[in-house]
Order: structure tokens, then C-alpha cells, then sequence
């Protein structure tokens, strides 16, 4: 089968290999009909993930036809089922899943022990994700292996298309669950840092969730225009054009924002000798993520609001403004999404028509222009948002 | 198969600890880390790579921040040139120290400063050679830099002695010494469920992964079977020495055993409804020779790892009948997340304990 390979940093190439196989008994085999380039993807394609290697199938926002099932699936998923698949692989059984911390499952990570040096305990596998995250292929390919499948993916209702449920394999619930750590109040207003696809849905579930205003902090004049048009951002800012301390505290009467999400994570883009700083610390591997955002989120938050944390971060940061956190009372919460919480509850809004997740779609490939794909996306051109491959 | 309604049994000489048969040999483990293995007798590179690393960044950073300074130290012109080769070597100082502090195996990067000081004697060998420095203190650099080369030398030699696993960078024929492992976990399963399925010692290979097969041959006696390189089985006789129902259960190896060893693992209900909390304690003292240098490789360069491991898959089996595999993870060495071309060697299986009689995983 076709699938896009990681050759090396900022080399993607759509390589012959293996069809996958069953490996364990609740396993099924999608023959994937949609697959989407994911902003985290990026930070593999920029090489700021580690235990990559030559030829590692990415991928982790997918969906498609059930071709072949496991012994142990029973009568939960058939041949034919048409499926969106959820971009952390858990299992179900162990005491994290069992409290629906889905991104946490104990079992799931065959390589839990490289996860283990660095994160201290190890989190669960995740499709195309490094080998320190399982070493699972990832599902940009033309067909996809995929475990514990009677938990994880979720049966699409007849008659939604693959562009209308694609995104519920993580970015939808990714900017759902961000909203959501914020524990919104009537009168809220809502920061987002970083107005790429997370973001927008971030902004999007601000408002099913009950925000009164939600302000959008980018730097590309169209990603702030699709956060209004799009997503429904009450204001927007970009950061190149005015201070982002000055204006949010102009948009909220001084207080600064009851909730910041930071939807941006570890290659933070800034600007003077801090944002030198980290480039050069990171250049250097003394520290491996960029905190920008979420410096500035955290300054920037009123006094008890909560900082919300969907970025992804992959080591250590410095200059942690700590003390304000401490000092102002700040809630900091975060995680991995534990997509399998959300689905369903999104596939209904989906269907009420509450959100239509497909505005952020721009362009639409062939898996065969991965490359070009990956390429467009990191560079911003041609306004790239969203990357969709059909295979 | 001993069940959870059987009285407590216990053996002759077993009222003692498990770990009471040495006779106080062994050192007193309380409040250290559990997470480390003791290798008596070992000393290896480790410690003066560590000692390399934080030499590499506080060099790393003088060159940054003071490269004025520096520069008349070792007697070369502070110019502009010198000033920005001394920040590039300043740069890659820190990335060398960080990789050496950071990485698990340093012995590439310990390897990278060997690399570095050869850079450097070319850069003093042409400041030597230059008008404008001061000889004897390029000289006094110099002599300094060999130095600390020698030391990168003998430090990245014995990191890829044990990487190599021949275990302290002795000579083969050497003893290892004693190696103490203890790892623990919990597992979403009653103290009952995991006792019974480890008590039945044929079940161990299921989820260890050096072990071949394990043989009970009668209610306290069982024959161990292990992988050793190259397509090679090391086998001994074990004994139980006690087994508490639900609780711990204790064995070591006889007395004729070639590779003398103990275990014991203690089951522990988890708070609430968490499951069950399980320590391994093993013990082994690998003999001299080649068969030593086998056993060294068999039970890995870092065993509490392996132990560990072997733990996860106790944990899988137990909650979710099997071992979990990736891409990646079926084959023995590190390999592209990419479907096998080769048929996969062990079809999906439904083990014994977690599955009930419908064959549906628990």
C-alpha cells in the first residue's frame, strides 16, 4: 500500500509498504477513505519530536471502511462499518480508562518505557506518533491498522460525509475539551491563543459552551478573519500589529481574560530577545519547546481565571512564570484529549447542526501530494488551514 | 493450582524473609530508590561522563557569556573571529553536556566531545602558529584540552564497553557481581486473580520476555527455561520457599543452579478499588566465564528495565488477555512504525486466565 513516510526532518515522502496486519485480538483493519494533516503533525515534520525514525507511517486523524476485524471484536465492529478513529489508542480496561482518561491508558504504549524517562510516567500510544508514543503506524496511508478497535472508533451515521465527521478523530474534540477545561461561567470571556484549525474549534466550543465574548490572538490575517467568519470570534489581534497584554486588557476592562487557552504549543512564534531566547535555547536542546503563548497567556489571564493548555508540548520549558500563577490564584489545566469522551456528544452537535466542523477545510489532496501537503501547511502558503488527503 | 480458599502454606526454613538467605550480605535497601539496580562492585563510565557533561556546559556557557575572557586565558586575540569560533564551541559545548546529562546510553555524545577536542587541538594548533597569541598559555590550553581528551577517551570507551553488555567494562571472565531488581505496578485486577495466574509459574513466560518455557514438575519444585544469545537456553531448578495465598509468593533457585538466583513477588490490594499493587524483588549472581557474559546479556544492560517491561505485560495479560503490540514494537530491534513484511509471527491470541469461557476478553 501507498503511505506517507517520515524520511527525515522537513522530508515527507509517499513511500511502498507493507499492508498492515492483525497483531492482537481486538485489532481491525480500515481501509482508510480520509485522512487530514494535523498541526502537531508539524512539530514531527519540523523534527521537534524525538525517537522518530526513517520511514515511521504518520498520520493520526483518520477514518474509513472496516476490511478485516480481530477474534476478540465479537459482533462490535463488522466488515463494511464505516468509522472516524480516535487519535490516542486506549483499551479500555485499565483503571485510566476506566475514568475516561482515554489519553492516559496504561496498556497502550508498547514503548512506555523511553515515554517514561522523559514524561515520568508513560501516557497512552498514539498513531504515527514517535516511537516513545507506541511506534504505531499512522493512518495517512491507504490502509491502517487499528487496536482495541471496539472502544475507540466511532460508527458514522449514514448519510454525514467524510469532511463533516473527519475531525471529530481529534482536532474538534481537541479544541472542545481546551473550552472545556476553562469551566465556563455566563458573562465569560474567552482568550485563544493560536488561530490555526485547534483554535478555531477552541473558539467555536467556547460558545456552545456558553462564553460571552471570545477574542482570537494570531498573526495571519486570514486564520483571524476565518476565527470571526468562521468560528465566530467576537474580536480578534494580531500580535504583529499591537501589544496583546494592551489590547486584551482594553477588550475586558482592565481584568484581562476569565479563561486563556493556549492553542499554540511548543514552536511559538514571537518576537524580540525573549522569543530569540527560547530559539536559541531550543537550537541548543536546552530547553525542547517554546513557551510563548503560554507566557503570555498566563501574564495575561485575571486573577483566578483558569490557563487552558491544548498546545502540545513535548519536554521542558523555561522562564515558567510561576509566581503568577501562585500569586493570582491562576488554575493551569492540560492534557492530551481523551477524544473518546467526546465523540459522541460532538457527532449530535454535528447533527443539530450546533457546528459544521468542515469551514476550516482549504485544501484537498491526493495522499500521493503529502509532501506538498506537509510543506504548504508549515509555510502557511496559499492561506493553508486545513490539509484533508483522500485516498 | 492453588486457589484463594487454601490455607497458608509454608515451607521448611521459609519463616525468614525471602531475602533473608544471605545472611545479611546484602545491603539494607530501606528508603533508597526502588527504581535502581545494585550492582555491587560495578563502576562504570557513567560517573565521569556525568562529570564530562556538566564540564561541557559550564565551559559551554563561559564561552558564551565571558568569550573576552576566555580568549586571554588561553592566550588567543580576542577579535571578532575568535570571539564568534569561541561561541560556536561555546554552542556546541552545551549540546554535547545537555545530550550527556539527558540521554539514557551517553556514550554517542561522550563520543561527540572526543570529536570536539580533536576541533579544538586544530583550532590551538593554529593560534600556535599565529603572531598574534601568546605562546605559552596556547600551550598551557593546549596541555589542558589533551587532558581533558584522554578523559573523554577512557570515559566514552567504558560507556560503549557497557552498552556492548559485557556489564562493567571488565574483562570478559570477570565476575558482574549480584544484581538486586525491584520494580513494582498495579493492575486492575483482585489480588486473588493475579496471585492464581502467577502461582501457576507456566504462565510466566507469557509475559517474561527471556523466559522460554517453565516446566512445574511438582507442587514446589518447577524447571526454568531462558533465552541466551544466539539460539542457546540457560536452565536451572527452582524451589518455592513460601507462598501465602493472595499474597507473596517466594522461590529460588537450587543449589546446583548455574546462575544462582531468587524472586519473590508480593501482591498488595490497591486503595479503593485500584486493584492490586505487585512488587518483584529478583536476585541473581551471574558466575564468571562466558556462561556469565550470556546470563549479562540475557537479563539486559539495564534488568530493572527489563523487568519492568516484563511487568507491563504482566499488567496486559491480566486486564487485557494478551501483550500489546505496535509496528514497531514486534520486532527485536528498533525498526520503522511500518506493517511487517514479514508474516506475523504470533497470531492474535486469547490467553488463559482473563478469558471467560465464551472467549471474550474480561
Amino acid at each position: 500500500m501507498k503511505a506517507a513516510c517520515w524520511m527525515n526532518k522537513r522530508d515527507v515522502r509517499v513511500e511502498e509498504v507493507p499492508d498492515p496486519k492483525i497483531l492482537n485480538s481486538r485489532d481491525a483493519i480500515i481501509r482508510v477513505t480520509s485522512t487530514a494533516i494535523c498541526g502537531s503533525d508539524l512539530h514531527l515534520y519540523n523534527g521537534f519530536i524525538p525517537t522518530m525514525e526513517k520511514g515511521d507511517i504518520l498520520g493520526h486523524e483518520f477514518m474509513g471502511e472496516v476490511v478485516e476485524t480481530g477474534p476478540g471484536l465479537k459482533n462490535k465492529l463488522k466488515v463494511g462499518d464505516r468509522v472516524v478513529v480516535p487519535f490516542p489508542i486506549a483499551c479500555g480496561n485499565c483503571t485510566m480508562c476506566q475514568r475516561d482518561l482515554f489519553s492516559c491508558c496504561e496498556n497502550s504504549n508498547p514503548n512506555a518505557y523511553i515515554a517514561e524517562k522523559l514524561f515520568g510516567h508513560s501516557p497512552a500510544g498514539l498513531f504515527g506518533y514517535s516511537h516513545m508514543l507506541g511506534g504505531y503506524a499512522g493512518g495517512q496511508a491507504e490502509y491502517a491498522r487499528v487496536p482495541f478497535a471496539d472502544i475507540g472508533p466511532l460508527k458514522v451515521p449514514d448519510g454525514m460525509t467524510d469532511e463533516q465527521v473527519l475531525f471529530l478523530s481529534d482536532i474538534l474534540p481537541t479544541g472542545y475539551m481546551g473550552a472545556e477545561m476553562c469551566n465556563i461561567k455566563r458573562g465569560d470571556i474567552v482568550a485563544v491563543w493560536g488561530a490555526g484549525p485547534v483554535g478555531q474549534f477552541a473558539i467555536a466550543s467556547a460558545y456552545l459552551l456558553g462564553a460571552e465574548k471570545v477574542i482570537a490572538i494570531d498573526r495571519f490575517p486570514y486564520r483571524l478573519r476565518m476565527a470571526k467568519e468562521g468560528a465566530g470570534a467576537a474580536e480578534t489581534i494580531n500580535y504583529e500589529e499591537v501589544s496583546v497584554q494592551e489590547a486584551l486588557k482594553e477588550m475586558t476592562g482592565g481584568r484581562g481574560p476569565d479563561a486563556c487557552i493556549d492553542a499554540v504549543g511548543m514552536e511559538a512564534h514571537g518576537h524580540g530577545p525573549v522569543y530569540a531566547y527560547d530559539r536559541v535555547k531550543q537550537a541548543m536542546m536546552l530547553e525542547s519547546d517554546r513557551p510563548i503563548a503560554l507566557r503570555e497567556a498566563i501574564l495575561a489571564c485575571r486573577s483566578g481565571g483558569t490557563v487552558s493548555v491544548i498546545g502540545v508540548y513535548g519536554g521542558l520549558i523555561d522562564k515558567f512564570p510561576m509566581g503568577a500563577i501562585v500569586n493570582r490564584s491562576l488554575t493551569l489545566r492540560s492534557g492530551q484529549t481523551h477524544v473518546h469522551r467526546y465523540m459522541r456528544p460532538l457527532l449530535e452537535h454535528i447533527q443539530r447542526g450546533d457546528i459544521d466542523p468542515t469551514f476550516i477545510i482549504t485544501h484537498r489532496l491526493q495522499l500521493d501530494d503529502a509532501s506538498e501537503g506537509y510543506s504548504m501547511f508549515s509555510n502557511k502558503q496559499d492561506e493553508c488551514m486545513k490539509v484533508v488527503l483522500k485516498t | 493450582m492453588t486457589t484463594a480458599t487454601q490455607p497458608e502454606r509454608q515451607y521448611s526454613g521459609s519463616t525468614r524473609e525471602p531475602w533473608d538467605d544471605t545472611g545479611g550480605e546484602m545491603p539494607a535497601r530501606n528508603g533508597r530508590e526502588t527504581d535502581r539496580t545494585e550492582r555491587e562492585g560495578s563502576e562504570d563510565g557513567e560517573g565521569l561522563a556525568r562529570a564530562l557533561g556538566w564540564f561541557s556546559i559550564g565551559l559551554g556557557l563561559t564561552q558564551i557569556i565571558a568569550p573576552r575572557g576566555l580568549a586571554r586565558m588561553i592566550g588567543v586575540r580576542d577579535d571578532e573571529d575568535n570571539r564568534n569560533t569561541m561561541l560556536a564551541i561555546g554552542l556546541r559545548e552545551l549540546a554535547t553536556g545537555v545530550g550527556i546529562l539527558s540521554r539514557p546510553r551517553p556514550a554517542g555524545w561522550v563520543w561527540g566531545r572526543v570529536g570536539g577536542d580533536a576541533m579544538d587541538l586544530a583550532l590551538l594548533g593554529t593560534a600556535m602558529k599565529s603572531q598574534n597569541s601568546d605562546k605559552s598559555r596556547v600551550t598551557a590550553a593546549t596541555a589542558a584540552v589533551v587532558g581533558v581528551t584522554i578523559l573523554d577517551i577512557i570515559a566514552g570507551q567504558r560507556l560503549t564497553h557497557n552498552s556492548l553488555g559485557n556489564g562493567s567494562g571488565s574483562a570478559p571472565g570477570a565476575k558482574t557481581g549480584i544484581t538486586h531488581v525491584k520494580q513494582l505496578i498495579t493492575v486492575n485486577r483482585s489480588p486473588e486473580e493475579v496471585y492464581t495466574f502467577w502461582r501457576d509459574f507456566e504462565n510466566l513466560p507469557l509475559f517474561m520476555e527471556h523466559l522460554e518455557s517453565v516446566r512445574v514438575t511438582d507442587d514446589r519444585r518447577s524447571r526454568w527455561k531462558a533465552k541466551a544469545p544466539a539460539g542457546s537456553t540457560v536452565e536451572w531448578e527452582a524451589e518455592i520457599t513460601e507462598d501465602r495465598p493472595n499474597e507473596l509468593i517466594a522461590w529460588r533457585s537450587v543449589e546446583d543452579a548455574d546462575v544462582p538466583n531468587s524472586g519473590s513477588v508480593r501482591f498488595t490490594p490497591a486503595p479503593g478499588d485500584g486493584g492490586t499493587e505487585i512488587m518483584v524483588e529478583l536476585r541473581y549472581d551471574p558466575p564468571g566465564g562466558k556462561l556469565g557474559a550470556m546470563v549479562a546479556k540475557l537479563f539486559g544492560e539495564e534488568p530493572n528495565q527489563q523487568v519492568k517491561g516484563d511487568l507491563r505485560r504482566f499488567k496486559q495479560v491480566m486486564e487485557l488477555g494478551e501483550v500489546v503490540r505496535s509496528d514497531a514494537s514486534i520486532h527485536r530491534t528498533m525498526h520503522p512504525a511500518q506493517p511487517s513484511k514479514k508474516p506475523v509471527s504470533q497470531p492474535p491470541r486469547i490467553n488463559g486466565a482473563p478469558v471467560n469461557a465464551e472467549g471474550e476478553i474480561l
